[in-house]
């Protein structure tokens, strides 16, 4: 894909080009707006220290000794603001009866994770703020850790949280016989020919944003003004007005150039409270910046799940059923929507398929770790892993091949609208389509032939094919949808257009982009509808000022509900110009017809006015149509009315050297199907960098905590982040299947990559071993996994080696604790 | 994160170095090209009172033959010794190694004196010091030098012989003129330290090898010389069959740690595969 700028001069479509992004401008010639980099008079800067103790009581704390610390202006313990810093939002709470035992952003009277923050210095400089840390006392009196999940729902064990009575903090069901969406699951399993059963662990992940997250506030009045390095300003000034009892108009929230968040920025930190308590406190602007180790201690993680899946079949391969029950790790606390994280997933992990019967259960789990919340995908990679992992086991248990297993399974194109057993309506796809194209671009057959000819030469580096055809729910939400899951708000998104006297266009948008592209490609939707040049287009966003209204930027909603909220304001732009025209042009609007940014008559060329003529006229406002507004500027706010299902297929061939364990990927295609292609530089874009942190989860990253729930991986010396050396050459292609639930036929791309590649790897790592009797390997499929995999297989001895290798990996799955 | 205060000095000459060292006793820390020693600062896992830089100091970057040696300045950072054409001529195991080691932009500031000094366990440049017979020349209070065998030089874990108050200044290679070479480092992710990584350089006559030194990097405390290996190698077509069981010795009497890229068993096993590699590698460049 090349980039380009050049448009021939007559007027182009802008949808479709691979533009470059105009935000790179500024982003890169260091011209950007990062929080870290604003100073304000007389701001102070912020430490927190941190208990070293994943769980215990703090017997004493005293910070005095930090207030004697030159340059220091003021420090303080949470007993300083127990009275006023409320609890930490979850505004999901998924059960009537789920357990929320509150999330203090100051630790009081008990740490729950190594990391948790128990008292903040300000100081005049960041040195001076970080050296006085040193100088606060704190006794803790040690509590057990709570660290394995299982052990945390036996009888017995710790409490994470006194004031609860288990570390359940829910329990959530999906039956699809119960919901009218299907058959029931027992039945399926006592008719079942086939059944597959499996475990599957998703490690902890950390959104490895290039941005720490950086907060910096100004008391204003009566209220404040929040910068912070988030994704969801206008959600941050609701809750921060609500956690710390500020009126909702005296907060007003920015959010900057940010520098990524991957999920990682979507939830009231405790460090924005705390900047804002401090801040208040004292009358003085307050900055605080984490560093990359707190990044990873104290930011949320994500996945973390047990998955224990079955599926059951006909001997032909049809399937008949799927029961999922999931263990998952909330960590310490309830963030913004903790609880809800596997709910995201729970409605897909039948895929792409037509499973007569569906049942699926959650368990949430508290622990002393850092809480977890949304990472990219979040829920959907843990489901599309585990249905894409287990139609591999069941396609070996079959002897099928997997792609034919999938095929036989699959919604066919025509089948479309088709309402998934999970209760999902899916509008369109075209599974055959991407399938047939991705088979190709890697170069199917060719791969297969190479695997057969290192079995059969015993090569020491082993070739295996995984395949990976999903789907997601994204375009968050429908608003009645969400009220039906208890989610605390609703869908939609907002925008507004102005136009201004000289025909120049700004767009006010509710989303909150942080590094997606998207003042790009909302530029172009917005110059070929208004036919007006994408340069003279402003997108505005990010400040609760100037863009009052809006839901911001998660699970790929930005364009499939953001990008159609502009649509329908520009429309509304549209239909107020055209009456001005039909004024000026002595015409009935009727006979108008809008092209290329100009009304003209229809059958009467030479006779036309553009929209920069109209918008000066009403700019004036000397002759306008009687009675009408001196103003075109418009708004919109659209609710969705589904979820978007982008969908595709990637292949990959992994090496696997049996020597070492090590695993090198030698081909990945993807075909991705993201509905009308807006950008398609931007969406290779999303991909890419998706696909990176897909491949990362299953080859590279986690997070990992030893025995006394110390994290282990706090630096990215042993955080493994993999970057481009280690990623393998791209091979993407589309195909286009618009969605038929928007009017600019528009899907969700920026988890594709990432929900979609994961399972695709570990099915090649499975797959190159398999003639071992090897069935999986627990991600990170580090060399020293798979080396092991390997000798506890017995090499060549087959069937019985699988049960030992199972077992291996079972027993040892806490290793690299 | 951001170190605790510290005075800074930058000498001009050795001599003023010693002096300063002399000073300060143990509260001071020289500073080479950062690399290991900011971190290590920035972490808060040390605050030394004073940093002495010694990056102003031209003669200690120099590179040059004296006699049957290389003499390569502490201060000569990674890429100045990659791409040296006497290094390359003379001691082709270093430059091996240095492709291997960080990224460029890091090879552009660290030394080879920092990295030898800094004696990471799992850092490249120690293995290659041994297996070339290195000798490491200190200079201590007053200005006296001695110089140090590569095998005597690492001592522990972080530990070298160059004590308090001393100046690692120059490294001695006798020169492996005609030695082939080849630095086999295994990782997970490209910018990662060496979970084993094995230094082969050998001689060859024909065929067959006639000389070989082997050394390990992260296969204990500090980095270990295969002797075994070595012995075994002599005389042993460059073959996949020739090579394969000299390769398994090479994790006789090594102790390597266990941490989350492998235990000692995975390592040890890894050892020996890495071995028969680098050494087939080496005859075969
Ligand atoms: C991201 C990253 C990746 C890296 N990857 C690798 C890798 O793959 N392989 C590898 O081998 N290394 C790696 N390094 C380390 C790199 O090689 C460092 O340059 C080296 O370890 C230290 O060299 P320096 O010149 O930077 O020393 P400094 O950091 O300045 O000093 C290190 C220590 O040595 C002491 N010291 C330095 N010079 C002298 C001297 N002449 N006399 C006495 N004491 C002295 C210092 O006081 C300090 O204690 C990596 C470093 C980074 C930051």
């Amino acid at each position: 894909m090349t980039a380009t700028d050049e448009r021939p001069a007559e007027q182009a479509h802008e949808i479709g080009t691979s533009r470059t992004r105009k935000e790179d401008q500024h982003l890169i010639t260091g011209h950007s707006t990062w929080v870290d980099n604003m100073v304000l008079p007389g701001m102070v800067h912020l430490a927190i220290l941190r208990s070293p103790m994943a769980h215990a009581k703090i017997t004493s704390i005293d910070a005095s000794g930090a207030r004697k610390y030159p340059g220091v202006v003021a420090a303080f313990t949470g007993a300083d603001f127990a009275d006023t810093q409320g609890n930490l939002p979850c505004a999901w709470p998924v059960t009537p009866d789920m357990v929320n035992p509150g999330a203090p952003s100051l630790a009081v009277e008990q740490v729950n994770f190594a990391g948790d923050a128990v008292a903040v210095v300000a100081a005049r400089t960041k040195a001076e703020a970080v050296d006085a840390l040193e100088s606060i006392e704190v006794e803790y009196d040690p509590l057990p850790p709570v660290l394995d999940l299982e052990a945390a729902l036996a009888d017995g064990s710790t409490l994470v949280h006194p004031n609860t009575t288990s570390n359940k903090c829910y329990t959530w069901v999906f039956d699809s016989a119960d919901a009218g969406s299907g058959a029931s699951m027992d039945d399926a399993r006592r008719d079942a020919e086939v059944t597959v059963t499996r475990r599957f662990i998703q490690q902890r992940l950390s959104p490895s944003y290039m941005e720490p997250r950086s907060t910096l506030v100004q008391p204003v009045d009566q209220g404040v003004t929040i910068w912070s390095s988030t994704q969801i300003p206008h959600i941050l000034r609701t809750m921060l007005a609500l956690t710390l009892g500020i009126p909702e108009h005296k907060v007003r929230a920015i959010a900057p150039d940010v520098g990524g968040g991957f999920g990682g920025k979507i939830t009231i930190t405790p460090e924005e409270v705390i900047t804002t308590l401090v801040a208040r406190r004292l009358g003085k602007p307050a900055k605080y910046t984490e560093t990359r180790s707190e990044t990873l201690e104290a930011a949320h993680h994500g996945r973390a799940q047990i998955q224990d899946i079955t599926i059951t079949a006909k001997q032909d391969g049809t399937v008949t059923g799927l029961d999922v029950h999931l263990t998952a790790d909330l960590g310490a606390y309830l963030r913004l929507i903790t609880p809800g994280i596997p709910l995201l997933g729970a409605f897909m992990y039948p895929g792409i398929y037509k499973f007569p019967a569906y049942h699926l259960s959650c368990d949430g789990v508290f622990t002393t770790k850092v809480p977890t919340d949304a990472y990219r995908g979040a829920g959907r990679p843990e489901a599309t892993f585990a249905i894409e992992r287990i139609m591999d086991e069941l396609a070996a248990e079959l002897k099928m091949d997997p792609l034919a297993l999938r095929r036989k399974n699959w919604i066919a194109h025509e089948e479309f609208p088709f309402t998934t057993v999970a209760g999902l309506t899916y509008d369109t796809g075209n599974y055959e389509a991407a399938t047939d194209k991705a088979v190709e671009l890697v170069g199917w057959e060719d791969l297969r032939a190479e695997q057969a000819r290192r079995r059969e030469a015993k090569d020491p580096v082993q070739l295996g094919l995984g395949v990976s055809t999903f789907t997601e729910m994204c375009g968050i939400a429908p608003s009645r949808v969400l009220g039906s899951l208890s989610f605390g708000s609703g869908g939609w998104e907002n925008a507004s257009i102005r136009m201004l006297p000289t025909g120049k266009v700004e767009v006010v948008t509710g989303i909150s982009p942080h590094g997606q592209g998207h003042e790009t490609g909302f530029s172009q939707i917005v110059a070929d509808r208004l036919g007006i040049p994408f340069d003279d287009i402003e997108i505005i966003h990010g400040d609760t000022q100037s863009s009052p209204k809006g839901l911001d930027t998660y699970g790929s909603r930005s364009l499939s509900v953001g990008g159609i909220a502009v649509v329908k304001a520009v429309d509304k732009v549209i239909e107020k110009a055209r009456r001005v025209a039909a004024h000026m042009l002595e015409a009935s609007q009727d006979d108008l017809e809008f092209e290329a940014g100009s009304f003209s008559v229809k059958g009467a060329p030479g006779s036309s006015v553009s929209l920069p003529e109209i918008a000066f006229a009403v700019f004036v406002a000397h002759d306008l149509p009687d009675g009408m507004e001196p103003s075109l500027n418009s708004e919109a706010t659209y609710d969705p009315v589904n979820f978007s299902f982008p969908h595709g297929t990637h292949l990959c061939a992994t090496e696997v050297d049996t020597e070492t364990g090590r695993v090198k990927i030698l081909k990945y295609a993807c075909v991705d199907d993201v509905g009308t292609p807006i950008n398609p530089l931007l969406i290779d874009g999303q991909v890419h960098g998706g696909l990176a942190q897909g491949i990362a989860q299953a080859l590279y990253e986690e997070a990992v905590y030893d025995d006394a729930g110390n994290l282990v991986t706090g630096t990215f010396v042993d955080y493994t982040l993999p970057a481009a050396p280690d990623l393998p050459n791209f091979l993407t292609d589309r195909t286009v299947t618009p969605s038929t639930d928007n009017p600019l036929g528009v899907k969700g791309v920026g988890e594709a990559g990432t929900i979609a590649s994961t399972p695709a790897v570990v099915n090649a790592i499975v797959d190159a071993l398999r003639p071992l009797g090897i069935n999986n390997i627990q991600m990170p499929c580090t060399p020293e996994r798979v080396w092991r995999a390997i000798q506890s297989s017995g090499a060549n001895d087959q069937g019985s080696a699988a049960a030992s290798t199972q077992e291996h990996f079972d027993s040892t799955e806490g290793d690299a604790q | 994160m951001i170190p605790a205060p510290f005075d800074y000095l930058a000498p001009e000459s050795v001599e003023e170095v010693l002096a300063a060292l002399a000073e300060s006793g143990d509260d001071a820390k020289v500073l080479a090209g950062g690399q290991s020693l900011l971190p290590v600062l920035r972490l808060r896992l040390n605050a030394p009172e004073k940093i002495i830089d010694i990056g102003r100091i031209p003669a200690l970057r120099e590179i040059h033959e004296d006699g049957e040696y290389l003499a390569i300045g502490a201060m000569a950072t990674h890429d100045d010794v990659l791409h040296n054409a006497l290094v390359t001529e003379h001691a082709l195991l270093l430059h091996k190694t240095l492709v291997e080691v960080a990224d460029p932009q890091i090879r552009h500031r660290g030394t080879v004196g920092g990295a030898l000094v800094h004696a990471d366990p799992a850092g490249d440049l120690g293995a290659a010091a041994l297996a070339l017979d290195a000798e490491l020349v200190i200079a201590g209070p007053g200005g006296a030098t001695r110089t140090v065998a590569a095998k005597d030089f690492f001592v522990d874990i972080f530990e070298t012989a160059v004590q308090d108050g001393e100046l690692l200044t120059q490294i001695r290679i006798p020169k492996h003129t005609g030695w082939r070479a080849h630095y086999e480092k295994f990782v997970r992710v490209a910018h990662q330290w060496a979970i084993v990584a094995v230094a082969a350089t050998v001689r060859m006559d024909g065929g067959t090898i006639s000389e070989a030194r082997v050394a390990l990097t992260n296969m204990g405390s500090t980095p270990v010389r295969a002797a075994s290996v070595e012995r075994a190698l002599v005389g042993k077509p460059a073959t996949d069959d020739g090579v394969r069981e000299a390769a398994t010795l090479a994790a006789e009497g090594t102790s390597p740690p266990s941490d989350l890229n492998g235990d000692a068993a995975y390592r040890k096993h890894l050892a020996g595969v890495l071995t028969r590699r680098a050494v087939l590698a080496a005859a075969g460049e």
